[in-house]
């Protein structure tokens, strides 16, 4: 295990530095004169010029650029937005806002995902699961471009059952429309998922042992199978939050919530370099991480899988 | 946004419950494409794919037989009109007519979706075919290589790369888009090829063909490509679907085409911001989106349980 987790890091550094330069060649490659896009269209003299490019190692090489900018990333500093503001700031304000929005989705899609799915396992081949695999297949082909603004539309507008759009504070209220959307794109595969999984469960040796016992199908179902079940779901959940992070940048575009995905997006419109850079690095750190621990937890989780 | 792995991922696993029907005729042998051909046959939902796709490609290329009007001849005085006779939808923000606008979009999201998917497809079929038949350090740097793609989410990556490719203010994006899903959809498709031409490759057959002297480009071409390709092209299709989705985000975004040219993802952006006002320019758009991209994926997973001798 330790010997895994080991190649698993050196692996993620890796990567770490592949995705990073990746972005940031992206970004500021043949940037055509990065001063004169801070300045706008004020005219900007020799001096300021030469005091910015030194500040800003605009003279260096395209490599020792990059190595500052992975320099600024580990210790922590992610420069400064066109704006003025401090990207770490802006990061402070706006990840919990996010963080909020994506645990309300992950509990919702979990809840309804195993309820339903398992429901649809029992009684497979019944009208239920028929039906639920039609909806998931429709919701796994609907976009979140088309979900988020049709539901602000329905739930939001039309019928006024929620808020259609958030303030600076985000409330939970606030938060459970947009989150509701989010869940919709990982609900469909976590409920496929907990049905084949609770399918090949049930004809297990131990379910017929645990009912010759004589236990109630109820405890034999949400106490024997479902434990056995849950782990390819949970890793499952733990995958998703990559495309949960991505539908966040389009739902929170849509729903006016003050997060990451929010920022970002504005930051793209506006053409703020380093701030799309700045959120980029950081949502791709923390994308490696989960899948690290994602990996980590299956083999905690299922003491049959052992890495080496 | 769908991402190719969560879906194959998902439904891979995931038994239909309609398979086979009846006693299979056992007259003669035949060929894995003759057994999931009659197996499509009798899936509704291959049949209920193939007539919307058909319903959309043909609304892509003959515009003209949906509607006469002219989808950029706008006038303000129509602004937010409900729909009537002439203009079956109503008029949008400014004064557009959202049906000759949601009919003339299918174009631009049929020829983005196919293009990059082609685009993906050679990048991916040659990237797999390396990595599985040389093994060895090809199949390691590649393998690396795509292990880097996959650490950066695809919609940022999109994001980033579309800006870089459409810096010229005058183009209308197009071939930006296609360029950037094409360069970024590819590694699940390659890893799909590569793991298939592995399995290929260690089957008597080519062993065979090998010790009858067979040269590589021979048992690439003849032997190994057509025994690993069927999933391939299956992928293609989900994939066909998934890219005009990542279009419609990327415009959607103001980051995929713009301009002049006509996308349901930027009437949709649109929409969203009047919808308060009026909705029918947001719901349109995104009801031909949505059936779209839901036909092309309908198609894909029909053809893959059809082609997956596993599930029958």
């Amino acid at each position: 295990m330790f010997r895994y987790i080991v190649r698993r890091l050196l692996q993620m550094v890796l990567t770490f530095f592949g995705a990073t330069f990746l972005v940031y060649a992206l970004i500021f490659a043949n940037q055509n004169d990065p001063i004169q896009a801070l300045a706008g269209e004020r005219p900007i003299t020799e001096s300021q010029r030469l005091a910015l490019t030194q500040r800003y190692h605009l003279d260096e090489g395209f490599f020792m650029q990059y190595w500052y900018y992975i320099k600024g990333l580990l210790t922590g500093d992610f420069g400064t937005s066109l704006t003025g503001r401090k990207i770490g700031d802006m990061m402070v304000d706006a990840w919990p806002v996010t963080a909020r929005l994506a645990l309300i989705a992950i509990v919702i899609a979990a809840v309804f995902s195993v309820t339903f799915g398992v429901y649809s396992a029992i009684r497979r081949g019944g009208l239920f699961d028929n039906l639920s695999l039609v909806v998931t297949l429709v919701l796994l082909a609907m976009p979140i471009v088309v979900i988020a603004p049709l539901f602000q539309l329905i739930f939001g507008i039309q019928l006024g059952w929620f808020p259609p759009t958030a303030t600076r504070d985000a409330t939970f209220w606030q938060l459970l429309l947009p989150a509701i959307v989010l869940a919709c794109i990982v609900i469909a595969p976590e409920m496929r998922v907990t049905r084949t999984s609770v399918v090949e469960n049930l004809r297990a040796d131990y379910v017929r042992t645990a009912r010759a016992k004589g236990l109630t199908r109820m405890r034999v179902i949400w106490v024997h199978v479902l434990r056995n079940s849950l782990i390819p779901v949970i890793t499952l959940i733990g995958v998703d939050l990559g495309s949960l992070l991505a539908g966040a940048i389009v739902t929170e575009h849509v729903f006016n919530i003050p997060g990451v995905g929010f920022n970002l997006a504005r930051a793209i419109n506006t053409e703020d370099g380093p701030l799309v850079v700045g959120f980029v690095s950081i949502l791709v750190i923390l994308f490696l991480f989960i899948n690290l621990l994602v990996d980590l937890l299956y083999a905690a989780l299922d003491p049959r899988i052992r890495y080496e | 946004m769908s991402d190719l792995n969560t879906v194959t991922a998902a439904e891979a696993p995931g038994g239909q419950p309609n398979v086979p029907h009846g006693p299979v005729k056992k007259d003669k042998p035949r060929s894995l494409a003759a057994d999931a051909w009659s197996e499509l046959r009798r899936r509704k939902i291959f049949w209920i794919a193939i007539v919307l796709v058909a319903f959309i490609l043909v609304m892509s290329f003959w515009p003209s037989l949906f509607t006469s009007a002219d989808p950029r001849a706008c006038s303000l005085s129509n602004q937010y009109k409900g729909p009537s006779g002439s203009a079956l939808f109503g008029y949008d923000f400014q004064g557009c007519d959202v049906y000759a606008k949601v009919v003339n979009g299918a174009f631009n999201s049929i020829r983005v979706g196919v293009f990059s998917t082609l685009v993906a497809g050679i990048i991916g079929l040659i990237f797999g075919m390396a990595s599985g038949y040389f093994g060895g350090w090809v199949d390691a740097v590649l393998s690396r290589f795509i292990d880097i793609m996959l650490g950066v989410p695809f919609l940022l990556a999109g994001i980033v790369l579309s800006r870089r490719l459409s810096s010229d203010p005058a183009s209308d994006g197009v071939f930006a888009v296609t360029l950037t899903l094409g360069l970024l959809s590819w590694t699940s498709g390659a890893r799909v090829m590569r793991s298939a031409v592995i399995s290929a490759k260690q089957q008597d057959y080519v062993a065979a063909a090998r010790m009858l002297g067979a040269k590589p480009s021979r048992l690439i071409l003849q032997h190994i490509l057509p025994n690993s390709i069927a999933s391939y092209i299956v992928l293609l299709t989900l994939l066909l679907g998934i890219n005009i989705a990542s279009e419609a985000t990327l415009s959607f975004l103001g980051v995929g085409l713009k301009g002049d040219a006509i996308s349901w993802g930027i009437m949709i952006a649109e929409g969203t911001q009047f919808a308060r006002t009026q909705p029918w320019p947001l719901v349109w758009p995104a009801i031909f989106l949505g059936v779209t991209v839901l036909a092309f994926i309908m198609l894909g997973d029909a053809v893959r349980d059809a082609f997956d001798p596993k599930l029958r």
